[in-house]
């Protein structure tokens, strides 16, 4: 009995290395096996060692960054989001210095007013787009990678195993494919961010400007940010062009004056691209599509007559409805939930992100005494 | 060689070796939560057909619950909207109010029904919404040698 209870084992191990084939194929060590006590990472506080709570953005496998502990998530690059910042900021700050003061007695004082609800809107909407997780899916445990490979296996001997599965949705097949990174297989809809190194739920497009990846969960504010910068764009280069041609008798040159004006260069520049953005995005909505399907060309007519888009409502409005008003769901990477490593516990399968994880039903309370799920 | 590995594969199968059972989702109707109402064949000597149906389905019904687009969500969405998402701050989306129920709700089914069996079932949150996982709570180790 004990000979047959090695051998199984033996087997188990062996056959966790065939499905390891699909672990080779990533180049990236998934931490999920790095137990947390030895992530690569170092501690944010030297004093946290060993049996201290880890929390589980800081063993994330992904490459992101994580802010007011693990609160704020971006991608690694946020260079261009800074020059966003500064654009809009240095735009505004020099309409609201020296265009405001003229145009609030001159015509009303509500377009200050105006000017200044758009902005607090605009950067309200930027931020949320910027520091929410846009849905990323957490990579496979070992064991959830070993059961897939084993389903793999048990549907037939052909080499090179499936990487693909079909799913009828809505009368309509869509391919789900394997994601080597994460070992998972892909919901419809989601794709493999390469700069951000996840796989994002609702995969738009990784927006530079907004210094992060644009999915389920941000995509709405992603949207509301573009078409509020439209209007703001277009408020300001009316009224700063307002301005210009009132004072045109007064004296107008030199670098103060030019400073003054560029504003209207600013605008004048980027109107174009954001308009035109918020248009596309708003055909986007419209017919339920994400940039990604877009560009690929996934449901359109030229592919075959009979391909059409399974997730459209069929009406524009509820297209709109359920994209901009839908529910939005929580975080998967969550930060507020108090993870302990439990380096005592001895398990009998290799499953360190257990390590990582509070009491498996129900989620553990936080130090503040509220459970979050996320936000 | 493969004729071993495959008598041992049934031999596993039948001897629950696994410590971990997933259920994945179904995506038959779109991007939806749902998750698939096959009976996985590694639980079959561990609870009845019956009990872990009841368990899924009642799941996919919160889940519907709380991606439900309709009057409710509507009013959450542009009420957020105005408020720039600020509103947020201060209260629970109904998604979160749902996602309380179903823990307390995967709470209550462990104590009743799985952790007498010897199982545990996990909340498809820590998972990304991706799996149901069943954790067997004695390893066979013990179970075999016992």
């Amino acid at each position: 009995m004990s000979q047959l209870l090695h051998a199984s084992l033996d087997q188990q191990q062996q056959n966790q290395q065939q499905s390891g084939q699909y672990d080779q194929i990533c180049t990236r060590s998934s931490s999920s096996s790095i137990p947390a006590t030895e992530a690569a990472e170092p501690a944010p506080c030297p004093g946290q060692r060993g049996r201290s709570p880890r929390r589980k953005w800081q063993v994330f496998p992904g490459r992101n960054r994580f802010y007011c502990d693990g609160r704020i998530m971006m991608a690694r690059q946020t260079g261009v989001f800074y020059l966003t910042l500064v654009l809009i900021l240095l735009t505004c700050g020099l309409f609201f210095t020296f265009d405001c003061p003229f145009l609030a007695s001159n015509l009303t004082p509500a377009i200050p007013v105006v000017g200044g609800v758009l902005f607090v809107f605009v950067m309200g909407m930027l931020f949320r787009a910027s520091f929410s997780d846009p849905g990323v899916l957490p990579r496979a445990t070992p064991d959830e990678a070993a059961d897939l490979g084993r389903q793999i296996d048990s549907l037939g001997c052909s080499r090179p195993p499936p990487r693909t599965r079909e799913v009828l949705i809505n009368g309509q097949t869509v391919k789900l494919k394997y994601c080597f990174t994460c070992k998972i297989f892909r919901p419809p809809r989601a794709s493999h961010c390469s700069l951000c190194d996840n796989c994002v739920e609702r995969f738009d497009h990784h927006c530079p400007w907004v210094g992060n990846c644009v999915g389920r969960r941000n995509y709405r504010f992603f949207y509301l940010f573009i078409v509020s910068l439209s209007l703001l764009t277009l408020f300001i280069f009316a009224f700063v062009i307002t301005h210009i041609f009132s004072s045109a008798g007064s004296n107008r040159t030199g670098f103060l004056s030019a400073l003054k004006d560029s504003p209207v260069v600013v605008c004048f520049f980027s109107v174009w691209s954001i308009v035109g953005l918020s248009g596309f995005h708003t055909y986007l909505i419209s017919s339920n599509q994400t940039t990604n399907e877009d560009i690929k060309g996934s449901w359109s007519t030229k592919r075959s007559k009979d391909n059409y888009n399974p997730y459209s409502y069929g009406n524009i409005l509820t297209n709109c409805c359920a994209a901009l008003c839908g529910p939005l769901p929580p975080r998967s990477v969550r930060s507020t939930i108090r993870t302990k490593v439990r380096s005592d516990v001895k398990h009998t399968s290799e499953d360190p992100d257990s390590d990582v994880q509070s009491a498996p039903c129900a989620p553990e309370v936080s130090a503040r005494g509220t459970t979050r799920f996320g936000y | 060689m493969r004729t071993t590995f495959h008598n041992l594969q049934e031999l596993r199968r039948s001897a629950s070796l696994v410590t971990k059972v997933f259920i994945q989702r179904d995506y038959s109707e779109g991007t939806v939560c749902r998750f698939q109402t096959k009976f996985p064949p590694e639980l079959d000597s561990r609870i009845e057909r019956a009990l872990l149906d009841q368990t899924v389905k009642t799941l996919n019904s919160y889940y519907v619950e709380a991606e439900k687009i309709g009057g409710q969500s509507y009013l959450e969405g542009c009420l957020a909207c105005a408020t720039a998402y600020i509103i947020f701050l201060c209260m629970e989306t109904r998604y979160e109010k749902v996602l309380r129920k179903i823990s307390s709700y995967i709470q209550e089914q462990n104590e009743k029904i799985y952790a007498p069996r010897g199982l545990l079932l996990t909340d498809p949150i820590e998972r990304g919404m991706r799996v149901v996982s069943f954790t067997h709570l004695l390893p066979l180790s013990l179970s075999v040698q016992g």
